[in-house]
């Protein structure tokens, strides 16, 4: 081994233990807020009660809240969260710009409007209604990549923003004709809520995430190419293929998370960025899913008790940190780095 | 691996000068390529042969197609007539990652993601030698160490890429092109946006990996004293064709500066290396008292 060698292996070891350092933290950070949303509230349960609860035993009260209430919350939390996370870096890395999260670019409230129009109009529900949710932020996708050619720049940006907002009309347009209006269901699907929590729901998007990260995990390695420009990864042999496949991906993620908890804003907007800043600026995908379920989790947990008796949901708690990094983000010019 | 070693049948060029290709071989040939953004052809039926073993530059005024031919021979552009071919098949009909164990790209502006270590990137250049499943291993690790010592780069090891000069910055995308060890190199000006110290140790670095490791060398060059300079082979474009193609000396002329570059020039031996070089007769001179007058000197 040479001396070079050892060099080269010595600089590569400290970015990997870095991100390991990263991800091990990121792991008890969402832990931790999955025990606080469970545990901790108007109601509040010793973790020995908890290990007792799950082990089948009947606790008066205790039970009824941890198994109908905050245990169905921070699990949806914790899978919509990294769902997100993980659908938002991949947007973000793939398209290389901060800004190009499925949230800011419409993608999100594209797979919202399909969902609200198969329960509203068509009647539909359960795994249908997830169907229409992910061909909805398809079809936002592609009316993007038309309209705003392979540029992944501002054009993309500003298309993605007018569609968000012209398909957030289209929503609030679908429950004032179906005349069930009323404000709690009207922001499940235009800021996102965790309120449908159920068993149901979780085992039908868990069962859709176990298909989905293993070939989330298989295609993330041309990452690494993509990330560098379409030039350089063709030249290093990576097939532009390889990058659509896990920009789909990224869509099915979204699309699930979306009929599973609605856009929740921001939520893959900051994961990706936050992660990014933890690890140096590298990208980690695990790194973003971690955040994101971690984000989701706490912000749902200061939404429920930050203001008293009033019961926020999650999208307005990450829409108003969203928001803020949103303009950050644009006055420090810290958007777009691609030149073509 | 199939090396096609047999000598150019047509090399269409318009100047039919000595083609070194014919006696060394051509891996990669441009054949009758077009190449077109949309409806405007910027490359118009070209055939090229890059001689083996040599530095090939491609030289021509702007917008005259020579990154879309350098882009098109390294399969980024499709042709919409002729074909590329590397080692005797067409490039675009091979497997991309068969092609980038062959043949190494480093494009005009290429863009580093933040926070990326200088190991990280020229490792990535590893990519096409890993399988499915392999991952990294020992000689991924030799490969970049070798890398990074053929560029003077492996002090910059750890460091991140966004922080360093420019002139580093270019050294670590040549290392990284070179973790690849392809036989071939392809270089899109790779010389931009350094100053002029830099781009001679850019060049100097290039010709010293085709001296050791037999690399062939193919660059976009703007400057065209460094083209005479460094290459062995240099092509010149006009409006997406080839006028002339052929040794630095038979090729960079008064005549052919004027039709290439629209520009009168005088031609005249590099006092350093006595290759041709180029001194623009321009419209101003600055009044200075010289001991002989030149013709027309002074005027304004």
């Amino acid at each position: 081994m040479s001396a070079a060698a050892l060099v080269v292996r010595g600089a590569r070891r400290h970015t990997t233990r870095r991100r390991r350092l990263v991800v091990a933290g990121l792991a008890a950070l969402t832990v931790g807020t999955f025990l606080v949303r469970v545990l901790l509230g108007d109601f509040t349960v010793t973790v020995a009660d908890f290990v007792r609860i799950l082990a089948g035993a009947q606790i008066p009260g205790a039970t009824f809240i941890v198994l109908d209430s905050t245990l169905p919350r921070a699990t949806l939390g914790v899978l919509v969260g990294a769902a997100f996370g993980l659908g938002g870096a991949i947007f973000q890395t793939t398209l290389r710009n901060p800004l190009a999260s499925p949230e800011v670019i419409g993608v999100s409230m594209g797979a919202s409007a399909a969902a609200v129009f198969a329960i509203v109009t068509l009647g539909l529900s359960g795994p249908a209604v997830s169907g229409f949710a992910v061909v909805g932020a398809l079809a936002v996708c592609a009316v993007i990549r038309l309209v705003a050619g392979d540029h992944a720049g501002y054009r993309l940006v500003l298309v993605g923003v007018g569609s968000a907002a012209f398909l957030s009309a289209v929503v609030q347009y679908l429950f004032t004709r179906a005349d069930i209006y009323d404000a709690q269901t009207a922001l499940v699907w235009l800021t996102g809520s965790l309120a449908p929590a159920d068993w149901t729901l979780i085992g039908q998007l868990g069962a859709t995430l176990a298909v989905l990260l293993p070939l989330v995990a298989w295609c993330s390695r041309s990452l690494r190419l993509t990330e560098l420009g379409p030039d350089t990864a063709t030249a290093l042999g990576s097939s532009p293929r390889r990058t659509d496949l896990l920009l789909g991906l990224a869509v099915l993620l979204v699309g699930v998370a979306v009929a599973a908890a609605g856009p929740v804003s921001f939520a893959g907007f900051l994961a990706g960025p936050i992660a990014r800043a933890l690890n140096a600026g590298r990208t980690s995908l695990l790194a973003a899913a971690l955040t994101g379920a971690a984000l989701v989790t706490g912000a749902d947990h200061v939404g429920a008790y930050l203001v008293a008796d009033t019961n926020l949901p999650v999208g307005v708690v990450t829409g108003a940190l969203g928001a803020p990094f949103l303009l950050w983000l644009l006055a420090t010019g810290r958007t777009s780095r691609s030149t073509s | 691996m199939t090396v096609v070693t047999s000598h150019e049948p047509t090399v269409a060029d318009a100047t039919d000068s000595a083609d070194p290709s014919a006696a060394t071989g051509s891996r990669l040939r441009a054949e009758d390529v077009t190449l077109s953004y949309r409806d405007r052809v910027v490359v118009d039926h070209v055939s090229t042969a890059i001689p083996d073993g040599k530095i090939t530059v491609v030289v021509g005024a702007n917008a005259c197609g020579k990154s879309t031919l350098l882009r098109g021979m390294a399969r980024l552009l499709t042709p919409s007539s002729g074909q590329v071919v590397l080692d005797g098949a067409s490039i675009h009909a091979m497997p991309t990652r068969e092609v980038a164990r062959r043949l190494g790209l480093l494009p005009q502006n290429p863009v580093c993601p933040e926070g990326v270590t200088v190991v990280d990137l020229v490792g990535r250049g590893r990519t096409p030698h890993h399988g499915r499943f392999q991952r990294w291993s020992a000689d991924d690790e030799l490969a970049v160490a070798r890398a990074l010592e053929a560029t003077h780069t492996l002090d910059l090891a750890d460091r991140v890429v966004d922080e360093l000069s420019g002139g580093q910055r270019q050294r670590v995308w040549i290392a990284m092109a070179l973790a690849q060890e392809t036989d071939l190199l392809l270089l899109d000006e790779p010389t931009t946006y350094l100053d002029v110290a830099h781009q001679v140790d850019v060049l100097d670095l290039l010709a010293e990996l085709n001296a050791t490791r037999g690399t062939t060398v193919v660059m976009v060059l703007h400057e065209l004293n460094l083209a005479a300079r460094y290459a062995d082979h240099v092509v010149a474009l006009l409006d997406g064709t080839v006028v002339a193609s052929g040794p630095p000396a038979e090729v960079i002329t008064e005549e052919s500066v004027l039709r290439v570059f629209g520009m009168r020039c005088r031609v005249v031996p590099d006092p350093v290396a006595h290759t041709p070089m180029v001194v623009p007769v321009g419209r101003h001179r600055p009044q200075v008292h010289t001991p002989r007058s030149t013709p027309g000197g002074g005027t304004r």
